[in-house]
Order: structure tokens, then sequence, then C-alpha cells
């Protein structure tokens, strides 16, 4: 029975990461640059909520729908002044280094409003749980909400991927640009959106992690935003699905290296796998062969 | 009429000047073609009148639009549609979404749907495989893709850049059937090829393109029949 235990806890953890995953791989997928800065906005999103509440003598929700339109904004606002510009550049390392820089500029923000000390975080899910199985098993509310959330989110990106002319619009974008613009379709505006959504999906993330891990600090993001990385990686960068796999397999692992291996050995094992799939898939698990232009 | 007139066009890529000011025109109802070798400037001409490259000086007047000056994602609207060189269909989609793709700007759904049985009816092929992913299709069939994606905004001037590349001479010839019926239609095409030969036969009007200048323009049937052009394009 622990055992089920350790794997709803890790499949929740794995939610986590892939909603956080999303966020980078559809930017990646559309804008062919990794947002370094992915897992900051986790954090900014919790700064929002914690103050938010506090403010309104912990009403979370009012914090939540704050801290999406915030993020949602702060990823376009990150996407116009300090990646649009850098579209183009003549090296790709240009944005990835202003993507790292966003990334300390908004931990240090964070720095010089909150200080250093961490902050208790209360959770956004009132909600205890359920007891099954007379007491055995116990599942936390936090941890079914961050399932079903996350399972929405797939369904909702996947159903306005596939039915919606915007979604349309995305996807030919993120194949050639150019025969995008052909098209009619506005490609900044795309990327623009794309942002959007990611950042809003950050923000979601962020409620959810800090609710199950309820201390935060202004480097909160940083270690979901790496692991999230190489749960994209790790199910194939661009892929939506490859995101989701990847992030629920990267939770599980290492929620049960934790449990049964060493605590101290998890976040090796989990990178260790990273290694190992991309030896032997070098596209991660759904991700697609890159064909060469001749 | 003038559907389309470039004045004195020119173009850079860093110090290099790819177009040197180069003026044409296309009537309404016209065939054009742009003939010229590798390295030219058909592409980099078309790209310009798409705004997927600015111009570095000179005018694109389009149906009085000021093309230089437009966005790319907007020229589409203005009823100009480009089949690009090498297809560049959306090959993660399929071949009914990439048609939906081409009529991203419209918003008439009932005559949508009327576009698209008419080019189901030019291309039997892409309704067969419309709900095939369009990178699965041969090279042809990517090209009659690309070409129903451009019509299906509508277009009354249709770019083609190299249509014929690639293709085995069957699909040539159907190729340059369908560039006919198109034009029969009323759609006004400004042709890009590399196959002269076959693009003389079809346009009223050509022009020759050399390194960025304008060389030769004129009826199509006499630069078939120039000693010249025949020597440097025609193989002769």
């Amino acid at each position: 029975m622990s055992f089920l235990t350790y794997l709803i806890n890790g499949l929740s953890l794995g939610s986590i990461y892939a909603i956080i995953a999303l966020g980078y791989t559809m930017v990646y997928g559309i804008a062919k640059m990794l947002n370094f800065a992915h897992g900051d906005f986790i954090m900014v999103g919790c700064y929002i909520i914690f103050s938010v509440s506090g403010a309104m003598s912990g009403n979370s929700a009012v914090g939540i729908i704050v801290a999406i339109i915030l993020c949602t904004l702060l990823g376009v606002t990150t996407e116009f002044v300090a990646y649009r510009p850098l579209r183009g550049a003549s090296s790709p390392l240009a944005v990835l280094i202003t993507a790292i820089g966003v990334s300390y500029l908004l931990e240090n923000i964070a720095l010089l409003i909150y200080g250093a000390d961490i902050k208790s975080f209360s959770s956004v899910v009132k909600w205890e749980g359920l007891s099954l199985a007379g007491g055995q098993l116990q599942i936390q509310g936090v941890t079914i909400v961050t399932i079903v959330i996350s399972v929405v989110i797939l369904i909702a990106l996947q159903l306005f991927i596939n039915r919606t002319k915007q979604g349309q619009a995305m996807l030919a974008a993120s194949e050639d640009k150019g025969a995008a613009a052909l098209m009619g379709i506005n490609v900044n505006r795309t990327i623009a959106l794309t942002f959007a959504i990611g950042s809003a999906l950050a923000a979601i993330a962020g409620a959810l992690l800090c609710s199950a891990y309820p201390s935060l600090s202004p480097y909160t993001g940083a270690m979901p935003g790496i692991k999230a990385f190489v749960a994209a990686v790790l199910g194939g960068i661009g892929s939506i699905p490859g995101a989701m796999i990847g992030g629920l397999v990267l939770g599980i692992v290492e929620i049960l290296s934790k449990t049964y291996i060493s605590s101290q050995l998890s976040d090796a094992i989990v990178f260790g796998i990273l290694v190992v799939v991309l030896l032997v898939r070098p596209t991660g698990i759904l991700g697609k062969k890159v064909q060469e232009k001749v | 009429m003038a559907i389309l007139e470039v004045s004195n066009l020119s173009v850079y890529y860093g110090v290099i000047q790819a177009l040197k000011g180069i003026s044409f025109h296309v009537d309404r109802g016209e065939i054009v073609a742009l003939i010229g070798a590798n390295g030219a400037g058909k592409t980099t001409t078309l790209h310009t009148l798409s705004g997927l490259i600015s111009a570095d000086g000179g005018k694109i007047n389009y149906k009085g639009h000021d093309l230089t000056k437009t966005p790319s994602h907007n020229i589409v609207t203005l009823g100009m549609a480009q089949v690009p060189e090498g297809r560049r269909v959306f090959s993660e989609m399929t071949v009914l979404q990439n048609l939906k793709m081409g009529a991203y700007t419209r918003n008439d759904k009932n005559e949508m749907e009327e576009t698209l049985s008419v080019i189901y009816k030019r291309f039997p092929r892409l309704e067969e495989r419309k709900n095939q992913l369009a990178g699965t299709l041969s090279g042809g069939e990517q090209q009659m893709l690309a070409m129903g994606r451009a019509l299906m905004s509508h277009p009354d001037l249709i770019l083609m850049d190299e249509p014929s590349m690639g293709l085995s001479p069957i699909f040539v010839n159907e190729i340059f059937d369908i560039i006919q019926a198109v034009n029969r239609d009323g759609v006004t095409v400004l042709l890009v090829e590399q196959n002269a030969r076959k693009a003389l036969s079809i346009a009223n009007r050509a022009y020759v393109l050399e390194t960025g200048k304008i060389s030769k323009e004129g009826d199509a049937k006499e630069l078939l029949n120039d000693e010249a052009i025949r020597k440097a394009y025609l193989g002769e």
C-alpha cells in the first residue's frame, strides 16, 4: 500500500513538472529558444499568490487569478523586451544568455522585495484529501487536485492546438515561420501568445508546487525549472504529449528513488536517466527526427 | 492594366547587392515568367514582393498599395499569394489542415468551403489524401498542395517559385497544365522558373534576370526564338 502512496505522490510531482515542461516545450517549439527564466516565472507566481492572499486574509482564489494575469504579462513583456530584438541574431547563444540574465534579474528582484528568508506558503488547496482502504491509503487533496489539473491542461492544450485557428497557426509557425507569414499569420503575435500561455501555466504550476512543498524563496523556481527542462528534453522537446510523459516519468523516478534508494542520490538518478535516454534516443521519447536541409 | 508594378527595386544581403534596381510589371490576367540562372535574384524578387525580405530601395505597387511598407502577414489579405520554392508545406499537419492554413485570413466560412471544393476538383489527389500528413506526400503531390494552399486565399495574383523543381517529367507537365488552368480562371500568375523552355511556352511575357538586373524582356514566344536566350537558357 505504501508503494501506491509513493507512486501517487510521484505522479503528482510529475504533473507539476509536466505543467512547467509544457511551457518550456511550447516556447521552444515556436521560438526555437530555451527560456531559462521559465522556472523563475513560477517563483514570481508564488510570491504574487503569497502577497495577495496575505493581503486578502488568506483568500487564495483571488491570488491565483492575479498571479496568472501578472505572470502572463511578465512572459509577454519579457519576450517583447528581451527576446524579440534578438530573434534573427547571428548566434542563437545571444538569446540563451539573455534568458539566463532574465532569470538572475527576477531572482534578485524577489530577493530585494522579499529578502532571502524562506516564507511559509499556505496551500491553495484546502481539501484534506481522501482516506482509502480503511485509512491505509492516504492521498492528500493537493495531490489529487494537481493530477486532475494537469490532465485538464493537457486536454485543453491539445484541443486548442488541433481545433482552433490560433492553435493551428502556432503549429504552422513552429514548423516554418516564413511559410506561416505567407499564409497571413502574424508570427510575432503568435510567438507572444505562446509565451502568454506558457507563463500562465507557470503561475498555475507555482501555485501547485508551493502548495505541495510550502517553502518559498527567491530560488524556489530554479530547480523545478531545470527538472522541467529535463522532462521536456526527455519527452522530446517541442512535443506536448512528450512534455507530459517526460514530466510524469521524472516525478515518479524522483519520488521512488528518494524512497527506496537514497534521497541524496535522487537528483543524480534523475539526471542519469536523462543521459541514458539521450544516448539511446537523442530526440527524446516522442521527439521527431530533425531533418537536415540539403 | 498593371496589377503589379515594380520600379527600381534593390535588395542587399549585407554588402552584396542581390537586386540592382529592377523594374517590371504584371498586367491583370497575364502569365509573366521571370527566368534566369541560379543566383540571378529570382527568389529574392519573390520574397521581397511577399515581404519576407525587406527592400532597400524602390517601390512595389500592388493594386495601389506600396508593398515595401506592408508587413508580410498583411499582404495575403490584399489578394497576393505565393507558392514558395521547395513547396514548404507544413509537414506535421494534414493536407486539409494545410489547405485551411491557406485560408487563414478568410472568415467567410461558406465561401471557403466552396473554394475548397473547387481546389479538390482541380487536385483530386488532395481530396483522396486530405487526412494524410503533408510530409508523407510525394514531391509532386506536395507541389499540388502548396498550390492549393495558396489558392485557398482566393488570390488575384499568385507568385510561383520554381514549381517544377525536383519533379518527374510527368508531374512537370501536369503542374504547367494546372498553372494555365488557374490562369484561365482569372488568376494572374508571376512564374519564376529555371525550366525556361516550359515557362516561356506558357507565358505571355517574360523577363530575363541576370545577376540582379533585368537583361531582357519581351513577348514570351519571341524570347523563345531569341538566339542569345536559346544559347544561354535553353541549352542549344
